[in-house]
């Protein structure tokens, strides 16, 4: 079978151990310039305060340091190394301009604290990029602060919940549809709210006469991903928000399926009033292993009075500067402005594309998804026949009856030289493969991804029990995760 | 565009294999109404010289040259530069959460190394893989605290950073968690006796900082006694990593919530950041965030996982510890690497000169005026109380290129003309010679009225 896998070659690499197992007393990789003011004894300076014991920490030396994190990098799967087809993640490709301008002297190193007089730079790329993402969004204002995508839903919940106290009834429930990530219903509880599911139709969209019957004077609002996980547009977008607005309710819509829409059509014009976008994802900046993120929130003009504290303003003198002054503020969400460092990155993006390059880039996103889909008809069970944007659901319903499931699949993908797609999301199909290309895919990787996953097909029917080991190229097979959670081992430990 | 990978003759090849005439049938589901039939108002399209150049200019508009002598939760120290040749890579720096072990064991296991030596430095546990920063760590601690002890009410000590309490404000309003505010003492240092009277049978949590805002050391032990006797648990927020390295940890903590920013992240205008939750293993399963443990493969072979998910939002939904998803993982790496650079002996060396050069200014500024709260033990920050408004000494400041210390008076009125001074082991004894001496310049003596107005402006 292994003459099949083209995109893939396995080649050495280094076995490493832990870093303490490398550590032993005296190596070092620092060195300190000589002290220009007098010394101090700690122990005078301190009393009990000071420190006894630093514990099991490391010494070694700078090439060990090296060798360690870059033979742990080449254990890693990248987007720079191939297609990275997580459904919902959007992994495109991270701009190494991005990279270089955010280290620019004074953008990495201004302090949150200096005198807005010194700190035009920083205020001037905080309100550029808001510009440009409330033009993207079609909303009226926006709030950069939010950390994380998760975390802007948390912000927009908060707003919302504010403006329904200033309407005299902060409501009792959030509507979620059933096909929804889990960090809508876990935000929709920090914010102290209920969750209603909402059932998705036959076309895998918003089943409109169940939200009829469940919209009420106690819903504050409904979150909704649109395009929703299974790629699908929610086409009957106008009936939703009217149904919403007519009972009081707000529209939340959640940005995570964002490059599908950009620069093609705006949620504010949809009547979405508040959303949050993943930078992380739609912009370009890197997931880093898992973050950092970051998570704008959107909003339209009656929300504006709740955005958290401080928004950028144009002071009379005409330069920038903070605004803490709003007395019906939500508050803060987070110390500082955000992760100012990927506000940086994301206009860098913006920039590089133009409005032209950016249609382009979500054009060629809904293309490649689409390319997939017809790729791999036939192949795979596909449980939703609706036209899909940027992504397309399949489900592993052919394979089961040969004991293989979606996460077998996945990881006999590796072997073949692709990450796997998201597995056994949305909820709403079992045995999901869920697979978002991005726009960053040649024809030539996809033509390669289509050509695995028909082959893992055939070996599915050929020879069930290779699928069912994968993967077999990897440094480490499939680890024992009962084992690790029953019994956690969640720090390394000298052995006595 | 110079992003996208696709000739037109592949986007016609691609649209014919699917069965379109054109890209705009791909679009057919968005009502016709609402699809956007102009360009968007954005920048147009840049060469990367450009970009390049549009950043360029507004660093220069950014405090580019400035010596600084801000602190408060955001610390220049300084970068050894592995730590972004190794997080450039592209197989960190472009890589997803590690779900998917096989082919992630790179992150997983400098994760696992991570939380090792987080709990090594602060006395505890177990670590997570990373929360937001400091501000929200603290926040999430708290309510990690409101759930292991079925109690609802916070007390807050006023020296804990006033953003952090801001956002724990934000986080507790609509939990019903009933906050109270404990003061400090002339040393600096939370008010015990005010402690004792916040602190009721209702209390989940005491939430302290250590250093604290004014970077005095805290008596941990002593707070941790009152709340240990009234059954709340200690949470104590670290702002700055660096002071682990020199004053002991808050071992009598139950729960440690950290920003790791000073060890190698880029003060970067505040963010990103990276914060940290460490604590006892017993609360483990009540702890928000990601975390890795160690397990073996088919073989037997040792690999790393994600573990413990059944505290997470993608398993339990609504039911889930805390929302959080993305965290800052390749902030966590830099971290992970300053840590394994300065190691057992280096951290101490590097906090020692810290504590040495901050030693150095406040008795300079003691000499020249007021520094507050000398009663009790610093780390690397201390505040000077001047006569002069501190804004109209900051103004002076930067045209000498100086950023002075930050005044305190829009977090606490009552502090007056006080500021917060932070030295690092980069400031140099030769900008803290000049420093004070442009405060001295005018102290004493009344600047007229003329004078006062605009400065504040000018300085903030």
């Amino acid at each position: 079978m292994k003459d099949r896998i083209r995109k893939a070659t396995r080649h050495v690499n280094q076995n490493e151990g832990l870093i303490f197992e490398k550590s032993s007393a005296g190596k070092a990789a620092w060195r300190l310039p000589p002290l220009d003011v007098p010394e101090v004894d700690p122990s005078k300076l301190l009393g009990s305060s000071a420190r006894k014991d630093m514990g099991n920490m490391p010494e070694v030396s700078e090439i060990e340091i090296i060798r360690h994190f870059t033979r742990l990098s080449t254990w890693n799967y990248a987007i720079d190394l191939g297609m990275y087809p997580l459904g919902s993640c959007t992994m495109k490709y991270n701009p190494r301009v991005n990279e270089a301008v955010a280290r620019v002297e004074g953008i990495a190193n201004g302090h949150p604290y200096q005198p807005e007089k010194i700190s035009q730079g920083a205020l001037q790329i905080l309100k550029t990029l808001s510009e440009c993402l409330i033009e993207i969004t079609g909303m009226n204002a926006i709030t950069l602060q939010p950390a994380a995508g998760a975390h802007g839903e948390m912000t927009g919940l908060l707003m919302v919940r504010a403006y329904h106290q200033s309407q005299g009834n902060a409501r009792k429930k959030i509507l979620i549809p059933d096909s929804a990530h889990g960090t809508n219903p876990a935000t929709a509880a920090m914010v102290n709210y209920a969750v209603e599911n909402l059932k998705s139709d036959s076309r895998g969209m918003v089943d409109i006469g169940a939200l009829e019957a469940q919209m009420s004077g106690d819903v504050a609002a409904l979150m909704l991903t649109n395009p929703n996980t299974l790629g699908v547009f929610e086409q009957d977008i106008h009936k939703i928000a009217d149904i919403l607005h007519a009972k009081g309710g707000l529209l939340y819509m959640d940005g995570a399926n964002m490059n599908a829409l950009v620069g093609k059509v705006r949620p504010g014009d949809f009547g979405v009033d508040v959303m949050h976008l993943n930078l992380h994802k739609t912009f370009s900046t890197p997931h880093g292993g898992g973050g950092p993120g970051s998570g704008p929130v959107a909003i339209k003009k009656i929300l504006e009075p709740f955005l958290p504290t401080p928004v950028v303003v144009t002071k009379a003198d005409g330069t920038l500067g903070f605004d803490y002054n709003r007395p019906q503020s939500v508050g803060r969400v987070r110390a500082f402005y955000g992760n100012f460092g990927m506000f940086v990155r994301a206009l860098a993006y913006i920039q590089a594309n133009g409005p032209d390059g950016l249609r382009q880039t979500t054009e060629d996103a809904v293309l490649n998804a689409n390319y997939i889909r017809k790729g791999l008809e036939g192949a795979y069970d596909l449980p939703y026949s609706t036209p899909t944007m940027h992504e397309v659901v399949f489900s592993d319903k052919l394979q089961a009856k040969k004991g293989v499931r979606t996460m077998d699949i996945a990881k006999r993908l590796i072997d073949y030289g692709f990450h796997p797609y998201t597995t056994a999301f949305p909820l709403i199909v079992p045995g999901a493969l869920m697979i978002e290309p991005t726009e960053s895919e040649s024809k030539e990787e996809m033509d390669l991804f289509i050509d695995a996953m028909k082959s893992i097909a055939e070996e599915v029917e050929e020879d069930p029990q290779t699928v069912l080991d994968a993967p077999h190229s990897t440094r480490v097979s499939r680890l024992d995760e009962t084992a690790a959670a029953r019994k956690p081992v969640l720090r390394w430990k000298p052995t006595v | 565009m110079r992003y996208l990978p696709k000739s037109p003759a592949d986007r016609e090849a691609m649209l014919k294999a699917i069965g379109l005439r054109s890209v705009d049938e791909l679009f057919a589901p968005i009502p016709a109404e609402y699809r956007l039939s102009r360009d968007l108002r954005v920048p147009r399209q840049m060469a990367e010289s450009e970009i390049v150049d549009y950043f360029r200019e507004r660093s220069r508009e950014n405090g580019e040259g400035y010596t600084s002598f801000l602190g408060a939760g955001a610390y220049a120290h300084y970068r050894p530069v592995i730590i972004d040749s190794l997080i450039s890579r592209g197989e960190f720096l472009t890589a997803y959460t590690p779900y998917q072990a096989e082919i992630s064991q790179g992150t997983l296991q400098s994760i696992f190394e991570f939380q090792t030596m987080i709990c090594e430095l602060t006395g505890m546990e177990v670590a997570n893989a990373s929360m937001y920063d400091g501000s929200t760590a603290a926040a999430e601690a708290v309510m990690m605290a409101v759930r292991l002890t079925g109690r609802r009410s916070v007390v807050v000590a006023r020296s804990l950073h006033p953003e952090y309490r801001e956002v724990l404000a934000t986080y507790a309003t609509h939990q019903g968690m009933p906050l109270s505010v404990a003061g400090f003492g002339d040393d600096g240092r939370l008010n015990l006796k005010e402690l004792e009277k916040s602190i009721t049978a209702e209390t989940a949590a005491v939430l302290i900082q250590s250093p604290n805002f004014f970077g005095t050391i805290e008596d941990v032990a002593a707070i941790a006694e009152v709340a240990h006797k009234h059954g709340a648990m200690l949470v104590v927020s670290i702002a700055e990593a660096v002071s682990l390295g020199i004053v002991e940890p808050p071992r009598e903590a139950d729960v440690i919530a950290m920003e790791a920013q000073s060890f190698g992240v880029p003060i970067g205008f505040g963010g990103p950041y990276c914060g940290v939750i460490a604590t006892r293993e017993k609360f483990v399963r009540q702890m928000p965030g990601r975390l890795v443990g160690q397990t073996v493969d088919r073989q037997g072979k040792r690999g790393f996982v994600l573990t413990l998910a059944t505290r997470e939002q993608h398993i339990r939904r609504e039911k889930a510890t805390s929302n959080i998803c993305t965290n800052q993982a390749l902030v966590a790496l830099m971290v992970n690497i300053f840590m394994t650079v300065y190691g057992k002996v280096g951290l101490k060396e590097l906090a020692k000169q810290n504590l040495a050069k901050a030693a150095y200014a406040a008795g300079k500024f003691a000499k020249q005026g007021k520094v507050l709260f000398a009663g009790a033990p610093r780390f690397n920050e201390f505040v000077v109380e001047t006569k002069e408004d501190p804004y109209a000494i900051n103004s002076r400041l930067l045209g000498h290129k100086i950023v002075g210390g930050l005044p305190l008076k829009k977090f606490y009125p009552d502090l007056g003309n006080a500021a917060l001074w932070c030295c690092t082991e980069l400031t140099t004894r030769n900008s803290i010679d000049t420093a004070v001496g442009l405060v001295a310049d005018r102290d004493g003596s009344a600047p007229s009225t003329k004078e006062e107005a605009g400065v504040e402006e000018v300085a903030r």
